[in-house]
């Protein structure tokens, strides 16, 4: 008995002991895990299947394909980044796993634009405990903005109070005195938006919540249909915006859809509701990066060449445009960094901000702001495109005023990699 | 680890003398708790992680493995259990931040729902039992989303934890509290099996007319068989809410029960052994499925391969040692094992 026991554990010393060899590899000449003199090596960890596949699963592949697109030019100061992309399926306690993985097995030199709320909240701590730095998050949630708590961790999404805040504002002034209600996802997104939503509307007429484990939102969709509402404000993923609009239909109900950034893919939304994607007419939400229907945006032609030449000419969208966008901006922080790279240095150069890019409103970085780009502009789905509306707005996620934004966007550099600094 | 082999020494004939039987559990502890204090100086961080995971599931397989192996009672609510013992050492933890009070706390609680469903469970049998306990591992996603005001649903909620004494690395000391609580669970469960429980519970297993003739109460050995490895879930569930650093319903979901069925199945059902070759294929097999879905360049593989995976290894365990990989003799053993 004592032998078969101590053979297991032999077993298991012997496979740790395997498995411990191929390890260590990454490092390299410098002390900085994962970065060495011709790489840097980045993890994500995205759900590329599960509830939020929907749309999402296009985006890391995007960001890596604008990576290739900059390795192919040289790198960054003659370093290549390799993104490595891990599946959570949108479920917290996958990403436990799998960021663990990245930061103590691989040894990566940042988590970048990890994906989702409940999904990221789990693993701020650890990473602080590590110091990697955290950078744009792919979500809105104010709990990035914690600059004191989590020095290391940055939003991209404008956050979902700020978002909230504009979407209000355009349905206080395009639908006065009509009855507004309020659908959100059951953790700090559809909290978060809530908040934004009532500082300018004061109580909204019913909310409700879902959970994404649960494809179901008859029950939700059928309070607004009975308490008469006019707008419905979805604080949604795409699956479930979908699902919202098409129950709602099935029941007989007609509101103005008002959707999140986030939920509002025309593309990801039309593939998945089908034959009933004509539901979509009409639809508002917001949006702050170029739209993929652009055609004459020199932002969306680059990206069309980057997506052409290095993402297997995958079907062009604002996930697309998303990934893309954060891969742009990634680089932009990684060339502030400078060519003596360090965890300490990307972060300060984060935190100096002052990019501009693709987006229609400025990032909000600074050293007591760590929420991502500071507003958005009102879209409107007409023939299952979008289209802005008016102009972008900025606001902050207190009780500031929504005002409208005029800075021009930039325009691309030549080469479609930002300079160095 | 010790105590399975007396029985099958005494009702399986088999060849192997008394030899056996004179190692004391206590001695097969202490030897498992150098080889893993040893071990934990070695390995690398991530590695020290995964140790650790496999000490969190050798409390829950440890616990399974009894109830299902020795008294015949097939669970498949055990990740609820677990579910149990982490919300509630979260709950503790943000309150209080005590890590030993709130671990037997969350024992506790876990005991107690243990033996409500256990109370249950005794009146059942075969299916019925198996759907009783499918519909406790089915609810708990439902149940945080009812109560998010406490669970905040499916976000669940982070776990407060103090740093590590002096300068020891997280995932080295992870290590050690999971294995500490993997080997005192062990520790009890092989000196209870051994004695007149033990007994009690295959009496049971074996024919429920002929143990109540000898004497065994069935309902009381059915209900405690549930109770005590309800308390090992709960262990377990507290130690991955330590792991983990925070806890939410799709960390227990319905599949890590059906996984913890599977693993003591190909571990061996009813031996101790088995259960530490399960916990440690429940976390080696995702992992290895992972790196060869890695290699063949489709992320979107990853989530469905560990599946796939495990039902080939159950077939073929099956196939070659029904009695599960522990059962296994010496010389064959020892050359499966290095292939796994």
């Amino acid at each position: 008995m004592m032998k078969r026991t101590a053979t297991v554990l032999a077993a298991l010393l012997l496979a740790a002991g395997c498995s411990n060899g191929n390890s260590n590899s990454s490092g390299g000449s410098s002390n900085t895990p994962g970065v060495t003199d011709s790489s840097i090596l980045i993890g994500t960890h995205q759900p590329l299947t599960g509830p939020a596949a929907a749309g999402y699963s296009e985006i890391a592949p995007a960001t890596k394909a604008y990576f290739d697109y900059v390795n192919a030019n040289g790198g960054v100061y003659g370093r290549k980044i390799t993104y490595k992309i891990m599946d959570d399926g949108y479920n917290p306690a996958n990403t436990q796993q799998v960021v663990r993985q990245l930061v103590l097995q691989d040894k990566v030199f940042a988590i970048v634009n990890g994906l989702g709320t409940p999904t990221h909240t789990g693993v701020l701590d650890f990473l602080k405990t590590n110091r990697v730095p955290d950078l744009f998050v792919a979500s809105g949630s104010r709990t990035w903005n914690q600059p004191d708590k989590y020095p290391g961790t940055f939003g991209f999404n404008p956050d979902y109070t700020v978002e909230g805040k504009i979407l209000a504002s355009y349905v206080k002034q395009t639908y006065a005195g009509k009855k507004v209600c309020f659908l959100g996802q059951d953790d700090d997104f559809g909290r978060d938006s809530l908040e934004g939503v009532e500082k300018v509307l004061g109580p909204v007429a019913a909310k409700q919540t879902y959970v994404v484990t649960n494809p179901n939102v008859g029950p939700q969709m059928g309070a607004f249909k009975a308490a008469a509402c006019d707008v419905v404000i979805l604080a949604s993923i795409p699956g479930f915006t979908a699902l919202s609009i098409g129950t709602a239909a099935k029941i007989g109900f007609k509101p103005q859809f008002v959707v999140s950034n986030v939920g509002s893919d025309p593309s990801t939304l039309t593939k998945t509701l089908g034959a009933a994607a004509p539901l979509l007419e009409g639809v508002v939400a917001a949006n702050y990066l170029p739209l993929d229907t652009d055609e004459s945006n020199p932002w969306i032609q680059l990206y069309k060449k980057v997506n052409s030449q290095y993402n297997g000419n995958a079907a062009f969208d604002n996930n697309v445009v998303y990934g893309m966008s954060v891969g742009y901006l990634f680089v932009q922080a990684l060339q502030a960094a400078g060519k003596d790279l360090t965890r300490d240095k990307l972060t300060e150069a984060v935190q100096k901000g002052g990019f501009t890019g693709p987006a229609l409103v400025p990032t909000r970085f600074s050293a007591q702001d760590h929420s991502g780009y500071a507003g958005e502009q009102i879209t409107k789905l007409t023939g299952g495109k979008a289209t802005y509306l008016g102009t972008p707005y900025t606001t902050d996620d207190a009780d500031g005023a929504v005002t409208a934004y005029s800075g021009a966007a930039a325009t691309p550099p030549q080469n479609g990699i930002p300079p160095a600094q | 680890m010790t105590i399975v082999e007396p029985r099958a020494a005494r009702t399986k004939n088999r060849q192997k003398s008394a030899r056996v039987r004179k190692i004391s559990p206590l001695l097969v502890v202490i030897a498992g708790a150098i080889i893993v204090v040893a071990l934990t100086y070695t390995l690398p961080p991530f590695r020290n992680y995964q140790l650790a995971t496999i000490g969190a599931y050798l409390c829950v397989t440890a616990g399974l493995t009894v109830l299902t192996g020795l008294n015949g009672q097939l669970s498949l609510g055990h990740g609820a259990l677990m579910a149990t013992g982490a919300y509630t050492l979260a709950l503790w933890q943000n309150k209080f931040d005590l890590l030993l009070p709130g671990i037997m706390l969350a024992v506790l609680v876990t005991t107690v729902a243990g033996g409500v469903i256990g109370l249950a469970a005794a009146r059942l049998r075969g299916p019925y039992l198996a759907g009783l306990t499918l519909a406790v591992a089915v609810v708990v996603p439902s149940i945080t989303s009812t109560f998010d005001k406490t669970f905040n649903s499916d976000q669940g909620l982070s776990v407060a934890l103090d740093p590590p004494p002096g300068v020891l690395p997280v995932e080295q000391w992870q290590a050690w509290i999971c294995w500490a609580g993997a080997l005192v669970t062990v520790l009890v469960l092989a000196y209870l099996i051994r004695g007149r429980f033990g007994r009690d519970l295959r009496a049971v297993r074996d024919d429920e007319t002929a143990a109540k003739l000898a004497g065994v109460g069935v309902a009381r050995t059915q209900v405690m068989a549930f109770v005590v490895s309800a308390a090992c879930a709960g262990l377990s569930g507290a130690l991955f809410a330590v792991l983990a650093q925070s806890v939410s319903p799709g960390a227990f979901p319905l599949t890590l029960s059906l996984f913890l069925v599977m693993a003591i199945v190909i571990g061996g059902l009813g031996r101790l052994t088995g259960a530490l070759i399960g916990a440690f294929l429940l976390v080696v097999l995702p992992s290895v499925a992972q790196s060869i879905a890695e290699d063949a360049g489709s992320q979107h593989l990853e989530g469905n391969l560990a599946l796939t995976f495990f039902g080939i290894v159950l077939v073929l365990v099956m196939l070659a040692a029904p009695g599960g990989l522990a059962s296994l003799k010496f010389p064959r053993r020892s050359r499966k094992q290095k292939g796994q």
